[in-house]
C-alpha cells in the first residue's frame, strides 16, 4: 500500500517537519523546536496537531442506527443528546477492544472518530450490523485539526465566534469563510481545546491564523508525551484486542445502563468482571530516578516475581520525571505499591502511581 | 592539545596520552532530538573496540553508545547522568561521556578526520 499524506503535507515540510510512517501516513513525529519545548508549549500556550490521519466516519440513519451501534459500542447512544460526545470503543465478542473512539450525536446520525490504522477494519466491523436504510461514509475531503492548550479557546473565538460557549465533550456547526467547520471540544492532551473538522481546501488557511497567533507545530513525538502524561490509553499499545475495558482501568466509559442491561458485544465476559474483578488490570508506573521503563519492560514485584510490562513509557517533560502505563496482577495494582522495572537486563525500582501524572484543566 | 578523532556511529574521541576522552557528536544529538536520561560506565571496566559503553535514550528512543577503541573505562561523566539535558547544550565540550586508558593507538588513528566525519555525515544524512 502507497504511503498516504494529509493535506498538509506539503505545509508541514515547509515548517521544518521530520516525517516518520505511521498507519500507512507519512507524519511529522517533530518539527525545528523538537519534541520538549513543543510539549511544553502545548501546556503552557497552544499547540496544533494534524490528525487528519484519524478516520472521520459518518453514518446516517433512524433509530435503528442507533440499535444497531450499540451492538458493538458499550456507550449509551440512545440518551446521547445531538452534539454530544462520548469517549468508547468497539467492542469484539469476548469485550475485547477493537478501537477506541469519540462518538458524537449529530442531527442525521453519529459521527465517529476512528484511529488512523484500525480504520479500515472498524468500519468492516460496525457494516456488519448496519441495515440497508443506514447510510455511511468515511470522508477524506475532511481535515482533523486539534488545537490544544491554554490560550486554545481566546485564540479559536477570534476567528470563529461562539466556540468558547462550547462545554467539554460537545459540539457545533460553525460557519468560517463560507464553509462548515464541526468543531467539538475535546482532544487527547489533557489540556482544553477543540478539534476542528474542516474541508482539506480550507485547512491552510486556518493554519497560517493559528501560526500568525503562535500557536506552534505539534507532531507525533510531543503528542505521545502529552497523551501519557495525561493517563490516556494510545491503541495498539496501551489497548487491543486481547484487552477488553475492565482490564484496562476504563469501565468509567461504559454507560451505567449499559453495564446493567448489557446487549452488546462481550457484554457476559464484561458482566463478570464487573462482578469478580480481572486478573490484570491497567496501571500507571513512575520509575525512581531517571530511568525510562518503555514499552515491553517486565516488571516485578517486590520480591521479584514477574507481575506484569509495560505498555507505554516515556519521559513526561511537565512532570520532569520518566512516567509510564502499563498491566500488572491486580493484587499490585494499589497506588503506592512498590515494583521492580528490567530496563536494559537491570532491575529498577519503581511505584504504582495515580493517573493522570498530570493535572487535567477542562472546561465542564 | 589533544586530537580529535571521530567513529562512523558518531562518537569523538580526545587523546591525551593513553588516556582517551569519548562522547557523542553535536549531529548525533541533533538526531537524537532531546535527551533525558544517560548511563555512563563504571571505573575499572573494560571495554572492546566498537563494544557498548553507555546509553542515551532521547523522548523518542533509547541508544547504546560505543566505544570506538578497545580499554579500560577510568572514569564515567556524573555530572551528564544527573542532568542529561546537557548533552543537548554541549556535546563536544564538558558533555563527554566517559574516559579510558587505551591499548592500541592505532585503533585512535584509524578513525575519521572532522573533515572526513563532516563529509560521513553528509552522505550518511540519517
Amino acid at each position: 500500500m502507497e504511503t498516504q499524506k494529509t493535506a498538509l503535507y506539503n505545509y508541514h515540510k515547509n515548517l521544518g517537519a521530520k516525517f516518520v510512517p505511521f498507519a500507512g501516513y507519512e507524519m511529522p513525529i517533530q518539527y525545528k523546536d523538537g519534541i520538549v519545548k513543543e510539549h511544553i508549549s502545548t501546556r503552557t500556550h497552544a499547540g496544533f496537531f494534524d490528525v487528519s490521519h484519524m478516520g472521520q466516519f459518518f453514518l446516517e440513519g433512524d433509530e435503528t442506527l442507533t440499535e444497531a451501534l450499540e451492538k458493538i459500542i458499550p456507550a449509551d447512544l440512545k440518551s446521547l443528546k445531538i452534539n454530544h460526545s462520548k469517549y468508547s470503543f468497539l467492542l469484539n465478542n469476548d469485550g475485547g477492544i477493537i478501537d477506541d473512539l469519540i462518538v458524537t450525536k449529530t442531527e442525521k446520525g453519529f459521527c465517529i472518530i476512528l484511529n488512523a490504522a484500525c480504520k479500515e477494519n472498524d468500519i468492516k466491523q460496525i457494516s456488519q450490523f448496519l441495515k440497508k436504510n443506514h447510510k455511511y461514509l468515511l470522508n477524506n475531503d475532511l481535515s482533523l485539526i486539534a488545537l490544544q492548550g491554554p490560550k486554545s479557546v481566546e485564540i479559536l473565538e477570534k476567528l470563529v465566534q461562539g466556540v468558547s460557549k462550547l462545554k467539554f465533550m460537545t459540539g457545533n456547526n460553525f460557519n468560517y469563510d463560507g464553509e462548515n467547520l464541526y468543531i467539538t471540544r475535546s482532544g487527547y492532551t489533557g489540556e482544553d481545546g477543540f478539534e476542528i473538522s474542516i474541508p482539506n481546501k480550507k485547512v491552510e488557511k486556518l493554519i497560517d491564523f493559528l501560526i500568525s497567533n503562535k500557536v506552534k507545530p505539534i507532531g507525533l513525538g510531543a503528542r505521545d508525551t502529552l497523551r501519557l502524561e495525561a493517563g490516556l490509553c494510545l491503541y495498539g499499545h496501551d489497548l487491543n484486542e486481547q484487552i477488553n475495558p475492565i482490564e484496562a482501568n476504563l469501565k468509567w466509559a461504559i454507560a451505567k445502563k449499559r453495564k446493567e442491561v448489557g446487549g452488546f458485544n462481550g457484554w457476559e465476559k464484561i458482566k463478570n468482571l464487573l462482578i469478580n474483578g480481572s486478573d490484570k488490570i491497567r496501571v500507571g508506573i513512575k520509575p525512581d530516578g531517571k530511568i525510562i521503563a518503555r514499552e515491553s519492560t517486565k516488571i516485578y514485584s517486590s520480591d521479584d516475581n514477574e507481575i506484569g510490562f509495560v505498555t507505554s513509557g516515556t519521559f513526561g517533560p511537565s512532570v520532569n520525571a520518566p512516567v509510564a502505563m502499563g498491566y500488572v496482577k491486580s493484587k499490585f495494582a494499589e497506588v503506592g505499591t512498590t515494583i521492580k522495572l528490567e530496563v536494559r537486563g537491570k532491575k529498577y525500582g519503581g511505584k504504582i502511581s495515580q493517573l493522570p501524572f498530570y493535572k487535567k484543566s477542562y472546561v465542564k | 592539545m589533544s586530537e580529535k578523532k571521530f567513529s562512523k556511529k558518531h562518537e569523538w574521541v580526545s587523546l591525551e596520552g593513553d588516556v582517551a576522552t569519548v562522547g557523542i557528536t553535536k549531529h548525533a544529538t541533533e538526531m537524537l532530538g532531546d535527551i533525558v536520561f544517560v548511563e555512563v560506565p563504571d571505573a575499572g571496566k573494560s571495554v572492546e573496540k566498537e563494544g557498548q559503553a553507555a546509553v542515551v535514550e532521547s523522548t523518542k528512543a533509547a541508544s547504546d553508545v560505543y566505544s570506538p577503541i578497545a580499554g579500560e573505562i577510568t572514569e564515567g561523566n556524573k555530572s551528564i547522568a544527573d542532568d542529561p539535558g546537557s548533552v543537548n547544550s554541549d556535546p563536544e565540550g564538558a558533555s563527554w561521556f566517559f574516559k579510558l586508558k587505551i591499548k592500541d593507538k592505532g585503533e585512535f588513528d584509524s578513525l575519521m578526520s572532522k573533515d572526513e566525519y563532516d563529509k560521513f555525515c553528509k552522505e550518511n544524512p540519517n
